[in-house]
C-alpha cells in the first residue's frame, strides 16, 4: 500500500525553512538554466523561420554566406529573369531581386561599446518579396535613388544614432534614416535596408553579393535551385532560402557550450544540496519511518514515498525558477553571427519547450537528490530506529 | 581538547552531511572561479609585453572592407612606430565546417611579420624558406600538432569568403607563448588568386617602440586618414580583442549574473547545513553553557565550524576549476577566445574567501540564536 502524498506534502510544510532554501538552491539552477535554453531557442527561432520556402538564394559558387568578395556578375540577372518558374508580381516584374551587404559599425544604446550591423541593399522588389517583413507606422520605405534607409525596430532599440531622422555614415555619403520595419522575430530584424543604385554608384560596385529569386510553387522553386547551380554560364549555385538561414544556427554554439557546463555543474551542486535535506528529513522521522513500518507499509512504499518527496521539492524549486524567469520572456538581446560577422538580434523565448525541458531538469535533480537518502530510509532495521 | 579541534571535529561529525556540503558548496565555487577567470582573462588582464605595445589599425567601418597598402608606409612615418605589416583575413575552411577544423588564415608579408610579432619564435632556415616560396606558409606550433602537420606538407584551404582556394605548403612552424590557432601565408598570393584586391589589405599590426606611446600613436593614426577615402580606426591589441568578446553579447553582465545566482545557492546551502546541525545540537550548547562557556565563544564555534566548511568547499571548487579552465581553453568552441587562460593563485584565494565569508554569514543568524537560547529551555529540548 502507499504512502499517502498528503503526508510528503506535509513534512515538507512542516520544515520550512530547509525546504524553502532547498528549493530556492533549486530555482536558482532552474533559473540559469531556463536562461540559457531561452537565448537558445530565441536564437533558433530567429534563423529557422527566416526565409521563405518560395525564395532561391543564389550566390557565387563556393561561397556559404553572403557577405563574401565576388559575388554574382550583373549580367546573370537577366539570364536569371528568364529562366522557367519564376514568379511574377501583379506588373508582371520578375520576381528576381539583385542584392548586397555590407558591414557597418553603430554604437550600442547600453553604452557597451560599438557592434557591427549588417545593411541589406536592395530595390523595392526586394521589399515585395518579403511580405512578411512589415513597415511600421509613422515611417517610409527607402526612395530609389536616395540615400536613404528603413531599420528593423530591434536594431532601432540596440543601437544609437537610428531615430527617425537621423543620419548615418555609409560609404561616401549621410544616408537619412526614413522608416523602420518589424520582420517579425527573423533574420531581417538584424538588418538595416537602403536602395542598391545609390550604394552601386557609391562604391563602384561591379557585382551583387547575392540574388533572391522567387518560384511560383514548390515544385518550380526546387527546379529553379538545381538549374541556377548546373547553367555553366553561370558559375553560381542556389539553395532554399530557409536552408540558408537555417545553417546560420551555429552562431549559438558558444553560448551552447557555456550554458550546458554553467547547467550540470550548477545542478550538480544542487543535487547534492537536495541529498543533504534528504538525508536530514529522514534522520528526523527515523522513529515515524519505524512506526509506518510496524503499521504495515513495505519498504518499497516508504522508498517510494520519500523519491517522492524529494521531486515534489525539486518541482516546487523548478516552479519558482519559471515565475521567476517569466519578466525575462522576450528581452531583446544579440550575439555575434558567424555568418556575417555582424549583431544578429533575437528575443528570449520561454517556449513550452524550454518550461518542459527545465521541470524535466528539476525533476532529475530530485530523483538524483532522494534516491540514495530514500533507499537509506527503507533499509532501516525496525526496532534499530525505534530505539534511536 | 583546543578550540580548533573542537570546531574541526563538531565540522566533521555528521561525516555524510558534511561532505554532501563540502561538495555543494564546492559545486557551485568551481563554477564561480571559472568564471571569475574569465573576467580576468577578459577585462583585468594587459595582455603580454608584446602585446601592450602592438595596435591594430582597421578600416572605420569593418574588418570587413580593405584599405589601401599605400597606408604601410605612411603608418610607418609616424613618430614611435617601429613596424608595421599588413594581414588580411583569409577565412578559408580546412576539411570541412567542423569547429575542430577552425583556424584563422592570413595573408601577409613574410619579411616583417616576425618583426611586429616578436614573441613568435621560427627557425631562421624556416623563415628564409618561406620568405622565399610565395605559396608557402607557417603555422603555429600547437595547431601543427593537433592536426599532425610536419614541414613541407600540403594544405588545402578551400575559399569561402574569396572565390579561389589556396594551395599552400608548410615552410615553417613558429611557436607563441599562448595559442594563436593561426597560419600566415604569403599575400602576393592573394593579390595573385583575387586580382580585384590587389593593392588592398584587411588590417594593419603595427609595434610601437614603447606601450606609452601606443595612445598617442592611436590618435595620430587616426588623424592622418580621418578625410581620406577609407577612413580608420585604430586602437590597442587589448581594446581589439576586446571588440570581439563584446560581438558576442552582453558577457559583463552574464558572467555577474552567473556569479550572483552562485553566491547565492552557496549562501542557501550552507546556511541550511548549518541550522540542520545546530538545531540537532541544542541541548550541547546548553551544556556547553552549563560548563561556562560564554554566548560570545559559542557563537564563534558555530561561526568557525561553517567558515573552515565553506572555505575548505571553496579551496575544492577552485581545485576543480583549474583543471575545467584548461579543459574550455582548449574546447574548440572555445578556441579563440579562451586560448592559453589558466586560473591563477589570486583568483584560487578569491574563492577560498568568497566561500569563508558566505560560511560565516550564512551561520550567524542560527549560530547567534543558538547562543542566545535560555540554558533550562535547550536542556529540555527534544530533537
Amino acid at each position: 500500500m502507499a504512502i499517502p502524498i498528503q503526508y510528503n506534502i506535509r513534512n515538507l510544510k512542516l520544515r520550512r525553512s530547509a525546504t524553502i532554501m532547498t528549493a530556492l538552491g533549486i530555482a536558482l539552477t532552474v533559473t540559469t538554466a531556463i536562461f540559457n535554453m531561452a537565448l537558445l531557442a530565441g536564437l533558433n527561432a530567429a534563423f529557422r523561420s527566416s526565409g521563405d520556402p518560395l525564395n532561391v538564394l543564389v550566390l557565387r559558387k563556393g561561397a556559404t554566406a553572403e557577405l563574401t568578395a565576388g559575388g554574382v556578375d550583373r549580367d546573370a540577372l537577366p539570364i536569371m529573369r528568364e529562366l522557367p518558374g519564376v514568379g511574377r508580381d501583379p506588373q508582371g516584374q520578375a520576381l528576381v531581386s539583385g542584392e548586397d551587404l555590407l558591414v557597418i559599425v553603430l554604437p550600442r544604446r547600453d553604452g557597451s561599446g560599438d557592434a557591427n550591423v549588417t545593411v541589406r541593399f536592395m530595390t523595392p522588389l526586394g521589399i515585395e518579396m518579403r511580405p512578411e517583413v512589415k513597415l511600421l507606422p509613422g515611417g517610409r520605405w527607402f526612395t530609389p535613388g536616395q540615400r536613404e534607409i528603413t531599420i528593423s525596430k530591434a536594431v532601432h532599440e540596440r543601437f544609437g544614432q537610428t531615430n527617425i531622422g537621423d543620419t548615418m555614415w555609409i560609404g561616401k555619403g549621410a544616408w537619412t534614416v526614413v522608416g523602420m520595419f518589424d520582420a517579425g522575430g527573423t533574420g531581417h530584424d538584424s538588418e538595416i535596408w537602403g536602395d542598391i543604385n545609390q550604394l552601386a554608384a557609391d562604391f563602384d560596385r561591379v557585382t551583387y553579393n547575392s540574388v533572391l529569386i522567387r518560384g511560383t510553387d514548390a515544385v518550380a522553386t526546387d527546379a529553379l535551385k538545381n538549374r541556377v547551380s548546373d547553367d555553366q554560364r553561370l558559375k553560381l549555385s542556389g539553395m532554399l532560402e530557409t536552408e540558408y538561414w537555417a545553417r546560420q544556427t551555429n552562431s549559438g554554439a558558444p553560448i551552447k557550450y557555456v550554458g550546458t557546463i554553467v547547467g550540470i555543474i550548477m545542478a550538480i551542486g544542487s543535487c547534492f544540496a537536495a541529498m543533504n535535506t534528504m538525508y536530514a528529513a529522514v534522520a528526523y522521522r527515523s522513529r515515524e519511518i519505524a512506526t509506518l513500518r510496524v503499521i504495515g507499509f513495505s519498504r518499497p512504499s516508504i522508498l517510494t514515498s520519500f523519491v517522492l518527496e524529494s521531486l515534489l521539492l525539486s518541482l516546487l524549486g523548478a516552479l519558482i525558477g519559471i515565475v521567476l524567469m517569466l519578466p525575462f520572456n522576450g528581452m531583446a538581446t544579440g550575439t555575434n553571427n558567424f555568418v556575417t560577422f555582424s549583431e544578429a538580434v533575437f528575443s528570449l523565448r520561454m517556449t513550452p519547450g524550454v518550461v518542459g525541458a527545465a521541470l524535466l531538469f528539476a525533476l532529475v535533480m530530485g530523483l538524483f537528490g532522494g534516491i540514495a537518502p530514500a533507499w537509506h530510509a527503507a533499509k532501516r532495521e525496525i526496532l534499530a530506529s525505534l530505539r534511536d | 581538547m583546543t578550540l580548533t579541534r573542537f570546531v574541526t571535529k563538531n565540522a566533521f561529525r555528521n561525516k555524510r552531511r558534511s561532505l554532501l556540503t563540502l561538495l555543494s558548496i564546492g559545486f557551485s565555487l568551481l563554477l564561480l572561479t571559472v568564471m571569475m577567470t574569465v573576467w580576468r582573462a577578459f577585462y583585468m588582464s594587459n595582455g603580454s609585453a608584446e602585446s601592450a605595445q602592438r595596435l591594430i589599425v582597421r578600416h572605420k567601418v569593418s574588418l570587413a572592407q580593405f584599405m589601401p597598402i599605400s597606408y604601410r608606409e605612411r603608418i610607418r612615418s609616424i613618430p614611435g612606430v617601429k613596424q608595421v605589416v599588413h594581414e588580411t583575413w583569409f577565412g578559408g575552411q580546412y576539411k570541412d565546417d567542423k569547429p575542430e577544423n577552425f583556424f584563422a588564415q592570413f595573408g601577409t608579408d613574410p619579411q616583417e611579420l616576425f618583426k611586429v610579432y616578436t614573441e613568435f619564435q621560427i627557425p631562421d632556415d624556416q623563415l628564409e624558406a618561406w620568405q622565399r616560396d610565395r605559396a608557402g606558409c607557417v603555422v603555429d606550433a600547437q595547431l601543427a600538432k593537433k592536426h599532425g602537420w610536419q614541414v613541407g606538407d600540403k594544405l588545402h584551404i578551400k575559399g569561402q569568403i574569396f572565390p579561389f582556394d589556396l594551395e599552400l605548403t608548410i615552410r615553417g612552424i613558429y611557436t607563441a607563448p599562448d595559442p594563436t590557432e593561426s597560419i600566415y601565408f604569403n599575400n602576393t598570393y592573394l593579390d595573385e588568386g583575387y586580382p580585384r584586391l590587389k593593392g588592398r589589405v584587411g588590417f594593419f599590426g603595427v609595434l610601437a617602440d614603447s606601450p606609452e606611446h601606443v595612445a598617442g600613436i592611436v590618435q595620430a593614426i587616426e588623424e592622418m586618414f580621418r578625410n581620406s577615402d577609407y577612413p580608420v580606426k585604430a586602437e590597442s591589441e587589448k581594446a581589439f580583442n576586446l571588440d570581439w568578446i563584446a560581438m558576442m553579447g552582453n558577457v559583463k553582465a552574464f558572467i555577474l549574473s552567473i556569479c550572483g545566482a552562485v553566491v547565492f545557492a552557496t549562501l542557501l546551502v550552507s546556511a541550511n547545513t548549518m541550522a540542520m546541525s545546530i538545531r540537532e545540537r541544542t541541548r550541547e550548547v546548553a551544556l556547553l553553557k552549563t560548563l561556562g562557556f560564554t554566548r560570545g565563544t559559542v557563537l564563534m564555534l558555530f561561526v568557525a565550524e561553517s567558515v573552515s566548511l565553506a572555505a575548505a568547499g571553496g579551496l575544492l571548487g577552485s581545485i576543480g576549476a583549474s583543471f575545467l579552465v584548461y579543459v574550455m581553453s582548449r574546447a574548440p568552441q572555445m578556441s579563440l577566445m579562451l586560448s592559453g587562460v589558466r586560473a591563477n593563485p589570486s583568483t584560487v584565494l578569491t574563492a577560498v574567501l568568497i566561500g569563508g565569508l558566505v560560511g560565516a554569514v550564512s551561520s550567524f543568524v542560527p549560530a547567534y540564536n543558538a547562543s542566545r537560547r535560555n540554558i533550562v529551555e535547550g536542556l529540555r529540548h527534544i530533537g
